[in-house]
């Protein structure tokens, strides 16, 4: 493109051309970022030296000094698990919402809760145990990566040697309380990662922008995260305030008309682009004429689940069940080697570097609560919905994992159902594959009304992508939307040069235009053969 | 018969390097209406942007020279004689007859040229210009405008005029075949000079 320009003289050319080569050249004045050597040693600390009997105990000898930690813990959506929509007036949170996932967190509480910050949270009907002591300090702060919490122990690691997955023959050692105590410091990306990284049931299957790929990104995959890039921290967007984490998912900034982030002038919260980046970024004008419309997002994250790792596009929790002759659990992969069929889940489609999906949004999410009624008879179900349109000065153009698959609803009440998976009781799904049985015993645990009839609904969800930001050169081209086969193709409220027009302006100037050229075609033949005739 | 200068140093610039503008804006402006890919729709818009720029200077220029040499005359426009003309190109030129009009450096438009041009100088470029410069500046646009206009109603005049202005291109180089012989019309724009019943200018 550089050379094109090249081609026409002029100096504006030769040092807009220059300037491209520079931004191409993707290596900007800029490298990770240096931290502030930290003002205690934890390995001094006599408090720290154990023996711990369990994490509890390394919460207590954190609160000798922190002493507003676990306070501050306790008021944060991470604790609570519940979340109060300003906008829509919906309480939210994982104890309150349903997912196409494994549907609810509720009455799967071992399972689900293990990643609570914090320990001990069995049953979701209470609220989290009320003591300091439960707070899990280490899940954030852990430096050694030995920490892990415990799949199936509501929040603990194991303090026993313990086969993780089931059946694997692997066993996960207990941790080194004492190393990992002493070893303390401010939290890393595989700490957020190791519950926000595998949301849903494992490695990248939930969000699709958040996966293993990102605790050690190269830029193309991250510039912001990769060692090679800024280095950054998720804390270091998702800036904190006495242990509350900014951004969410719930309300999104979709739009930050604060611009760039001032000490005294701003909150502080960096958890946007414009946060750093200002509101007019690009040094060619014509960019920063679109991010009125567009997310920063819509272009500089091209697709999602690039890292190696695939996201869940579909599942379809209907066909769960299915046994082999030996009343045998069956599993199956597709051509990608991702498991396509699991007797516990039913079918599912994986996918890597998907395309997202575009919608208007001005950043808040209304959600289909459990027991809302919903009209049956027109399926997809949308779980969430995107609030946002073309002409709310609010609203911008952001890119979506699109999440399909069908999951059991209520025929008669004609409601969503919270889904019993997993659980040492017999009623699970998970240990006996009767779906009547783990419904109804949702119901009993869970207070949610269930008639005994149900049966599977498609369902439809949106997760915002915001992450796996790539170098610039990356992002994506003009013709990538202003095209007939655009990206943006049916987003609908807008002019797109390039994608939109007025088929009947094109097929009255095409034809005027053919209709000259036929004249002159005419005019030209007629000249030829008379001029032929007069001379013979 | 006498060689005389009829279109002058500034004007065949002005006629050649607009006509080179005016097609690679064609080419780049159906692309990025979307008809057809060839150089990439960024590479495109930013061709169009530089070649539209350039033009307006272009124009300036000439609208300056127009005024200041006078030349604006040469557009005005007569119904004397634009039937003959008319009549000529439907018929005469197939039956043998003369050309009608007797071009002078003086009046070196016949009337169905001045129609022509004029209507290309005062109602198609104005309106390219127009709703280019609008198109442009989209961001920018004051909410007087905001409120009256939206950037489809500007895209689509824009391309409705890009339609008349690529008639005129194909009727205007297929007129340009049509003097005695296929170049005869065409070389005084290269040259200046054409053969003329006047006599020759003095310098």
């Amino acid at each position: 493109m550089a050379k094109l320009i090249m081609a026409y003289p002029g100096k504006y050319l030769v040092v807009s051309a220059l300037a491209a080569l520079l931004m191409f050249a993707g290596t900007p004045g800029w490298a990770a970022i240096e931290r502030s050597p930290a003002t205690a040693d934890h390995t001094k600390f006599k408090s720290l030296k154990g023996p711990f009997e369990n994490a509890s105990e390394v919460t207590e000898a954190c609160l000798e000094c922190h002493t507003e930690a676990a306070g501050q813990i306790k008021e944060t959506t991470h604790w609570t698990w519940l979340y109060q929509h300003k906008e829509t007036g919906q309480t939210l949170g994982k104890n309150k919402v349903i997912n196409s996932f494994c549907g609810m967190a509720v009455t799967n509480e071992p399972r689900c809760t293990s990643c609570h910050v914090g320990y001990g949270w069995k049953d979701m009907n209470e609220p989290p145990p009320e003591a300091d002591s439960a707070v899990d300090c280490l899940v954030c702060h852990d430096t050694t990566g030995d920490y892990w919490k415990f799949p199936t122990l509501a929040g603990d690691p194991t303090y026993i040697p313990r086969e993780w997955p089931k059946g694997s023959g692997k066993m996960v050692q207990p941790p080194d309380l004492p190393n990992i105590a002493q070893n303390v410091g401010a939290s890393g990306r595989a700490n957020c990662g190791s519950c926000h990284f595998y949301g849903g049931g494992g490695d990248g299957v939930k969000h699709g922008d958040l996966d293993s790929s990102l605790v050690s990104p190269d830029r193309s995959l991250d510039v912001h995260m990769s060692p090679d890039g800024a280095n950054f921290s998720c804390s270091d967007c998702h800036s904190t305030w006495g242990h509350s984490v900014s951004g969410s998912r719930y309300q999104v900034n979709a739009k930050d008309t604060l611009g760039i982030d001032i000490p005294g002038h701003t909150d502080l919260s960096r958890a946007s682009c414009e946060s750093c980046h200002g509101p007019a970024p690009h040094e060619k004008e014509k960019l920063n004429d679109h991010v009125n419309k567009v997310a920063c997002q819509t272009c500089h994250v091209p697709a999602f689940a690039r890292g190696g790792v695939p996201t869940k596009m579909w599942w379809d929790w209907s066909t769960a069940g299915k046994l082999d002759e030996n009343s045998k659990p069956i599993t199956t992969y597709d051509e990608d080697g991702h498991v396509s069929y699991l007797s516990e889940k039913g079918d599912f489609r994986h996918g890597e570097n998907v395309m997202p999906y575009y919608a208007w949004f001005d950043g808040t999410v209304e959600y289909t609560m459990v027991d809302e009624q919903f009209d049956i008879d027109n399926p997809p179900l949308e779980i969430n919905r995107l609030d946002g349109e073309p002409n709310d000065p609010g609203s911008r153009i952001w890119p979506f994992k699109l999440m399909q698959g069908k999951q059991p609803f209520d025929t008669e009440y004609k409601t969503l159902l919270a889904t019993h998976v997993f659980g040492a009781d017999d009623a699970s799904l998970w240990s006996n594959y009767d779906w009547p049985k783990a419904l109804e015993f949702a119901s009993e645990k869970s207070g949610l009304p269930f008639s005994g009839h149900f049966d599977f609904i498609e369902t439809r969800m949106y997760w915002p992508i915001t992450h796996m930001v790539p170098t610039a050169d990356k992002a994506l081209r003009c013709s990538s939307c202003h095209t007939a086969e655009s990206r943006l193709a049916g987003i609908g409220g807008i002019y797109m040069p390039g994608h939109s027009s007025s088929p009947w302006l094109d097929r009255v100037g095409w034809l005027v235009v053919a209709l000259t050229l036929a004249g002159v075609v005419i005019h030209a033949l007629a000249r030829v053969v008379f001029s032929r005739r007069k001379q013979s | 018969m006498s060689r005389v200068m009829i279109f002058k140093r500034f004007e065949r610039f002005w006629h050649w390097f607009q006509a080179l503008l005016i097609f690679s804006l064609l080419l780049t402006g159906f692309e990025i209406h979307g008809s057809y890919s060839l150089l990439g729709f960024g590479d495109a818009t930013r061709l169009h942007t530089i070649a539209a720029w350039s033009l307006i200077v272009l124009w300036l220029f000439a609208i300056f020279w127009h005024i200041t040499t006078g030349e604006w005359r040469q557009y005005v426009p007569t119904r004397d004689g634009l039937f003959a003309v008319m009549h000529y190109y439907l018929i005469g030129t197939f039956t043998g007859a003369k050309h009608p009009y007797r071009k002078t450096s003086k009046a070196k438009h016949n009337p169905l040229q001045r129609l022509a041009y004029l209507f290309f100088k005062l109602v198609i470029s104005p309106i390219i210009w127009v709703s280019g410069l609008l198109y442009l500046f989209y961001n920018d646009w004051p909410a007087v405008i905001a409120g009256a206009l939206s950037l489809e109603t500007v895209a689509l005049v824009h391309t409705g005029a890009a339609f008349a202005m690529l008639v005129f291109i194909i009727a205007h180089v297929y007129m340009t075949t049509m003097g005695h012989t296929l170049t005869s019309h065409i070389k005084p724009m290269v040259t200046g000079y054409e053969d003329l019943d006047e006599p020759a200018e003095k310098h």
